[in-house]
């Protein structure tokens, strides 16, 4: 890949619990420990676990890295309406988000952006389940998101994906596959 | 402390569930302990792993219940411990006042929430008075390890069991819900062999005819012999002062403001104190990751090498700042900056306050 | 309060083992067993304490298992009983004994392992761990001893002060209206199916003495055996608190205290056909599915 690495991520991935969004996380920060950066993966914990929004913070850095909570993301995986609300605005300028129009129909409409901050939005959930990858609309962004900011390359971003499907599920390796293939495939 | 022989690998864990493996690679076989956020992890990782190596994970019927079950497997010689958060740790003070009066090692891990009360279950230093100023009543310290990362989680607990059983006593981890739930990148320390495991003759594990009998006791009538094993544990305290002091220093070598901040904090601190320098302003970051003994030697040393002010940066209404004043003893001023129940304060706020500091010491305040 | 004025007379009785102090010549009616340290007991006159450990401790000589016996001394009259008895002794504290006991049991499985408490440290404070190491059913031994009164505190309301009893926090008698009733110990955990065996006793004569003793020694060949939780309750004595001379505490105990705490076998699986308190578990739950899962494993 002749793409540009990109030095500082600091991501927040929001959404419904049961959107996959902390296993996304996961794949994030796994992109990180492979190429021996600094890495912080922080969930938000408590009552909101128990079918409330459910968020993660994921940070990769070449320095050491402060609070893992992140208060100015340089990007954002929403994947409903009020984790748009929550975040989108505390977006860095230049920073990018993605957003899932299935259930976030709204986009970031009405909220106030900072400079240059690329808005992603399409329907994730509604192209899952027609091609046939239910659950995995979290992959997809991610994807999206990927081929955006290039956090790693290609190879590492494989790799981490395949590390995070358990072993008992093996099973599910090629569908998340497929999953990031479609999300990347949508910056052409 | 470990042998290195084993694969150094990196893996991503949970803070929480890093405290539960270093201290099964420790030589830790027995847990008991009650459920509680934001600790959880931990106690669950415990469930999981601990039968298959041949331990002892048991749910007990209390936080009171469970330090005693650990008083009791301490005195039978075992490398034991148990975790909680805030509130489930005021429960175990009884229990570790009697374990400090027995003399019986044991480690105590404490993933603080904002309190008081049922408080909150954000992260939270609230705790800091209660685990250096002796958890429970009586005249007793135990050492107070503050872990600022997940590796540090696995090398502190490590280093618990080894402080708790040379010295004979209680030793806590005092972790927050930040360290505890986050993932960071860990190398693992080697497991350790038993066979170099400290021998403990006292304990109370049968006679067998061989010896007299041991008997694990923190009650003494006679004030003379109680003053006299008091004595002899402050003398052992004082051993843990001169020798266990750590802490880490970053920029400050000519720093003349230096932040004071563990655990979580330190983290934001760190940030902070690393744009400020990017600003001009001589300042460095003094982390303890020893609570108790407080890191008093780093003070002087800070002092020595200029230091005029520090600023205490808590996750409480401040609480260590009173230590920082005790350490400074009026030769450098003291001030604190903190968030409490939970909010954690950010970069910025914490900048603000050193670029004030430097004001009032440009104006010669 | 008043003071007993006529010391008690320990029963005469052989034991087998003789203690190594007595002379040749002498007639032994009772020594010292060997499980008893040389310490002399801070016990009152009349109080039950002292025949009830110098039970346990011949147990423990005639189990010959002294060099592997951890015993939990509580809080309560019977504090110092880690200085009475020759086996390794922790202290525990109020009412954890049956934690303490459970952590050094998981350590050392193949130790024996009793607590010995008094009413208010087994049944008031340490009530939750009390019934929760019977329903883990840990394979302990717990010596209650059961005198309706706080003794070292100097005589205040036990869990197990009987209705109307008068004791410094009930000095109109405790009322039931608004203070409750007392807590029948061996009643309460013969419901549950960790406990292998459980039965009350009294030390008031010598017949009764020689029960006890069978009692206890039961309750650690149980243990001994790893057959389950085992419980003696022994109901006694406070002259001193109760403001009795010991005959006249005696006396009051077979009247009040025998009626409400009837002595006898509340539980034991061995006697109902079962190996342990485990199989005994699995018949009572015999139309549970899921408790009878991995019964033929």
């Amino acid at each position: 890949m002749a793409e540009e690495f990109n030095h500082e991520l600091l991501c927040v991935l929001s959404g419904f619990g049961g959107q996959g969004l902390l296993f996304a996380g996961k794949v994030l920060a796994n992109t990180g420990l492979i190429d021996g950066r600094h890495v912080s993966w922080m969930p938000s914990y408590g009552p909101e676990m128990r079918g409330g929004t459910a968020n993660c913070s994921v940070s990769l850095s070449d320095d050491a890295i402060g609070s893992p909570f992140i208060t100015r993301p340089t990007a954002l995986i929403a994947m409903n309406q009020p984790s748009v609300e929550k975040f989108a605005a505390s977006v860095q300028a230049g920073g990018t988000i993605v957003i899932d129009t299935t259930l976030a129909m709204d986009g970031a409409a009405g909220v106030q952006l900072a400079d240059d901050v690329k808005v992603i939005a399409f329907k994730a959930t509604e192209m899952a389940e027609a091609a046939g990858l239910k659950g995995l609309a979290n992959i997809i962004c991610l994807g999206r998101l990927w081929a955006e900011t290039h956090f790693c390359t290609r190879e590492v971003l494989d790799a981490a994906l395949a590390k995070c499907v358990p072993a008992k599920k093996q099973h599910l390796l090629e569908p998340n596959r497929k999953a990031l293939q479609m999300g990347i495939d949508l910056a052409q | 402390m470990a042998d290195n022989t084993q694969a150094q690998e990196r893996v991503l864990m949970k803070g929480n569930e890093v405290l539960a493996e270093a201290a099964m690679r420790a030589g830790c076989r027995f847990f008991f302990g009650y459920p509680i956020t934001p600790q959880t992890e931990l106690a669950a990782y415990m469930a999981k792993k601990l039968p298959l190596i041949g331990g002892t994970f048991l749910q007990a019927e209390s936080e009171i219940a469970a330090i005693n079950m650990v008083y009791g497997a301490a005195a039978a010689g075992a490398r034991v411990m148990t975790s909680s958060s805030s509130p489930g740790v005021s429960l175990k003070g009884e229990g570790v006042s009697y374990m400090a009066g027995a003399d019986v090692p044991g480690v105590i891990v404490n993933v603080e929430r904002g309190g008081p009360g049922l408080g909150g279950i954000q992260p939270s230093q609230s705790d800091y008075f209660q685990a250096t100023r002796a958890l429970g009543h009586g005249d007793f310290y135990m050492p107070v390890l503050a872990p600022s990362t997940v590796q540090e989680m696995a090398d502190l607990i490590y280093l618990a069991f080894d402080l708790a059983d040379e010295y004979r006593t209680p030793a806590m981890i005092l972790a927050d819900g930040m360290i505890g739930q986050m993932m960071e990148p860990v190398t693992l320390p080697p497991e350790r062999d038993p066979k170099t495991l400290p021998a403990k003759p006292w304990a109370t594990s049968g006679h067998k005819g061989e010896r007299a009998h041991n008997v694990v006791n923190s009650l003494y009538l006679s004030p003379e012999k109680l003053e006299q094993t008091n004595f002899e544990r402050f003398e052992r305290y004082a051993e843990i002062k001169e020798k266990h002091q750590r802490q880490e220093l970053m920029f400050c070598d000519d720093a003349e403001i230096v932040v004071v901040a563990f655990g979580a904090a330190s983290r934001i601190a760190r940030t902070a104190v690393r744009d400020a320098r990017a600003k001009g302003i001589k300042v460095g970051l003094l982390r303890p990751i020893t609570l108790w003994p407080f890191p008093t030697k780093a003070i002087d040393q800070v002092i020595a090498n200029g230091a005029k002010r520090f600023l205490s940066v808590e996750l409480n209404m401040g609480q260590m700042v009173e230590d920082v004043r005790l350490a400074a003893n009026g030769r450098a001023e003291v001030s604190f900056y903190g968030r409490t129940g939970g909010v954690l304060p950010t970069p910025e706020e914490v900048l603000v306050q050193i670029e004030k500091l430097a004001e009032d010491m440009e104006r010669g305040e | 309060m008043a003071a007993p004025k006529t010391p008690v007379t320990l029963p005469d009785y052989q034991v087998e083992r003789i203690g190594s102090q007595i002379a040749e010549g002498e007639t032994i009616k009772s020594a010292r067993p060997h499980a008893l340290s040389d310490a002399i007991f801070n016990y009152c006159p009349g109080c039950t304490h002292g025949i009830v450990n110098r039970l346990v401790a011949e147990v423990i000589d005639e189990l010959g298992i002294e060099g592997k016996t951890v015993g939990i001394a509580p809080v309560g009259c019977s504090v110092m009983a880690y200085d009475f008895f020759n086996c390794d002794m922790i202290e525990a504290a109020h009412g954890r004994a049956p934690a303490v006991a459970t952590g050094v049991k998981r350590v050392h499985p193949d130790n024996v392992v009793f607590a010995y408490q008094g009413d208010g440290d087994l049944a008031s404070i340490g009530t939750a761990e009390t019934v929760h190491a019977a329903t883990r059913g840990e394979k302990i031994t717990v010596i209650f001893i059961n005198n309706a009164i706080y003794g070292m505190t100097g005589g205040q309301m036990a869990p197990t002060s009987l209705p109307n009893q008068v004791t410094q926090t009930s000095p109109y008698g405790r009322d039931v209206s608004k203070v409750g009733y007392p807590v029948r110990i061996a009643e309460l955990l013969s419901t549950l199916d960790g406990v292998a065996y459980v039965e009350r006793v009294t030390c008031d004569s010598r017949q009764h003495i020689i029960q006890a003793k069978k009692a206890i020694k039961k309750a650690f060949q149980n243990q001994i055996d790893g057959i389950g939780y085992s419980l003696v309750e022994v109901v006694a004595t406070c002259p001193t608190n109760w403001g009795m001379t010991p005959q006249g505490a005696f006396q009051w105990l077979r009247e009040n205290m025998l009626p409400y705490y009837p002595l006898g076998v509340y539980k034991d699986v061995v006697a109902d056909g079962f190996a342990n308190a485990a199989e005994a578990a699995l018949e009572r739950a015999k139309d549970c599915p899921i408790a009878q899962q991995g019964k033929e494993a």
